[in-house]
């Protein structure tokens, strides 16, 4: 019992971490990112007193722009308008942050381990409702965001507020939807049941993952889901020409650092979830419980240790891929106007996702599939 | 669970219910109540009703108290004085408050076994499964109709939304 316990700590501190480290890295990838995309160098100038640059060793701009930030973030003065509901504008950044973090403990990130007579599923927690738990936890994680909007006492933070929770509410319809139809394809809400069942090739050769099951799916929730974490080309509740920075405008320091903190793990969250439904979460092509079966018929037997090890680096890359592929469509796609925002929500992914479902309904009872 | 969570979840749901009806300022009150319900949620969760708990976060928490609170800012509810009331209404309260202990004491009252011994339920109690094969087979007609009274619901706000703007100022931004 108390060796469980122990494995289960293990297992969520590791999940925690490895969420808040891929986070903060990419607050440095997204600025080198956008640098790269716009021919610029970038951040690179973030040395301590130019210390290391003056003995000749090579520019840590990575490690120093990763120390930079925080630092200069949390030694802030952590600033409160006047008129503000001190206790809600405290709160509403940890109240937005933990739902995201929350999710990821249904996200499975490998198989299962064996050291000696213990079987570790790798995934912090195996809720057979996983599904059903993704959407509460995400349409929890709308209250963070419009009280803190609201207790700011300040018009353009209540309207970016107003505006996150109208969008967010809007899509999450349709990341709903998007879920239902690969519940239903697979029959079951258990995530680690869903890659179970993406695992193994068709024709000897094509992955059975969700995408090509699914590939309306996957575009819904790909869309809604960068919608929810509310960047550009969504980005209307923090749109700084008109809003100043929306509903974290009187956020300063370390608040601040956090609110920035949920977007980046909001896209993690986004890109595992997409990772996890349509492209076989820690499913690497070939590889099986006791190793490589090749298409030619080939083999190579692999130890239980090297094969999860190889899921869960399999898991990451993925993981890491769609963060990139975010990253590409916020420095490149043009700001949506209000408008278009919503009619695309309602009126284009929520009939989509509607008639996806009902499809995937047909095609399950009438071919038996 | 065990008896000490169940213990700790029943206070802070009634504390949180408390702070509903304690709180002046509207949207405190609703954070209260959004407690209150995520708390009930994990109660049956705890108890093995996961999907109804589950359900119960995603539709009271998470959708039903956003629009509460949307509300609450459109109509620009500020912190109200407590008044004193009516007496007759206080009357009222009183004794349909009274009514509510008496039947939930009746309720208690008549339990097929007492409190305190466990009947042991089927293993997939709270599961989907079981809920879904409840729902279309035993209670289907019930559960068209609810969901046909949502549907006339639903096109009737619309309609009703419709109506304002065409007889009202022309809709749309100037």
């Amino acid at each position: 019992m108390a060796i469980e316990l122990l494995i289960g700590a293990i297992k969520a501190i590791i999940v925690l971490l490895m969420v808040l480290q891929l986070s903060a890295i990419l607050l440095w990838f997204e600025r080198k990112g956008s640098a790269l995309i716009q021919d610029r160098i970038g951040a690179n100038r973030a040395a301590i007193t130019g210390f290391g640059r003056r003995l000749g060793m090579p520019n840590l701009g990575f490690v120093n722009t990763l120390m930079a930030d925080p630092l200069k973030l949390f030694t802030k003065e952590d600033f409160v308008p006047a008129g503000a509901d001190k206790f809600l504008h405290a709160l509403a950044p940890f109240l937005a942050m933990f739902p995201v973090l929350i999710t990821f403990a249904v996200v499975p990130f490998g198989d299962v381990l064996i050291i000696g007579d213990q079987h570790i599923n790798l995934q912090a927690a195996n809720l057979n409702v996983a599904a059903l738990y993704i959407l509460a936890t995400i349409g929890l994680g709308v209250y963070g965001v419009a009280l803190g909007g609201w207790a700011s006492n300040n018009r353009w933070a209540l309207l970016g507020g107003i505006r996150a929770t109208a969008q967010m509410i809007s899509y999450e319809l349709a990341m709903g939807l998007a879920i239902v139809s690969m519940v239903m394809t697979y029959g079951t809400l258990d995530l680690q049941a869903m890659c179970h069942a993406q695992s193994g090739v068709w024709f000897g050769w094509l992955p059975r993952w969700g995408i090509f099951v699914q590939p309306i799916a996957f575009l819904l929730l790909l869309t809604a889901g960068m919608a929810e974490s509310k960047r550009v080309p969504f980005d209307l509740p923090e749109g700084e020409s008109e809003l100043i920075a929306g509903y974290f405008t009187e956020y300063s320091g370390g608040k601040q650092a956090v609110f920035m903190l949920i977007d980046f793990a909001e896209i993690v969250l986004v890109s595992a979830l997409v990772t996890t439904f349509f492209f076989g979460g820690w499913n690497f092509p070939w590889l099986y419980p006791d190793g490589f079966h090749l298409p030619g018929g080939a083999h190579l037997g692999l130890p239980n240790v090297a094969v999860a090890i190889i899921e869960v680096i399999t898991f990451t890359v993925k993981v890491v891929a769609f963060c990139w592929l975010q990253i590409l469509a916020r420095w490149t796609l043009p700001r949506f106007r209000y408008d278009q925002l919503m009619r695309l929500g309602w009126k284009g992914l929520l009939p989509v996702g509607l008639a996806n479902v009902v499809v995937t309904a047909c095609v399950i009872v009438f071919a038996g599939v | 669970m065990p008896l000490w969570l169940f213990i700790f979840l029943a206070a802070l749901s009634i504390i949180a219910a408390a702070g509903l009806i304690l709180q002046r300022h509207p949207v405190h009150s609703l954070l209260a109540l959004v407690l209150t319900l995520i708390v009930i949620g994990i109660l049956f969760i705890g108890l093995g009703a996961t999907t109804v708990g589950f359900l119960q976060m995603i539709v009271y928490a998470g959708a039903i108290m956003i629009l509460f609170l949307f509300v609450i800012w459109l109509l620009n509810l500020q912190t109200q004085p407590l008044e004193g009331g009516r007496l007759a209404l206080k009357f009222l309260g009183a004794l349909g408050s009274a009514a509510l202990i008496a039947e939930l004491l009746v309720f208690v009252l008549h339990l097929p076994a007492p409190l305190g011994h466990n009947q042991p339920v089927a293993i997939d109690y709270g599961s989907i499964a079981r809920l879904a094969q409840g729902l279309f087979t035993s209670y289907l007609v019930a559960f068209e109709v609810t969901s046909i009274l949502l549907l006339v619901g639903v096109v009737g706000a619309v309609a009703l939304a419709r109506r304002t703007t065409a007889e009202g100022a022309p809709g749309g931004s100037p």
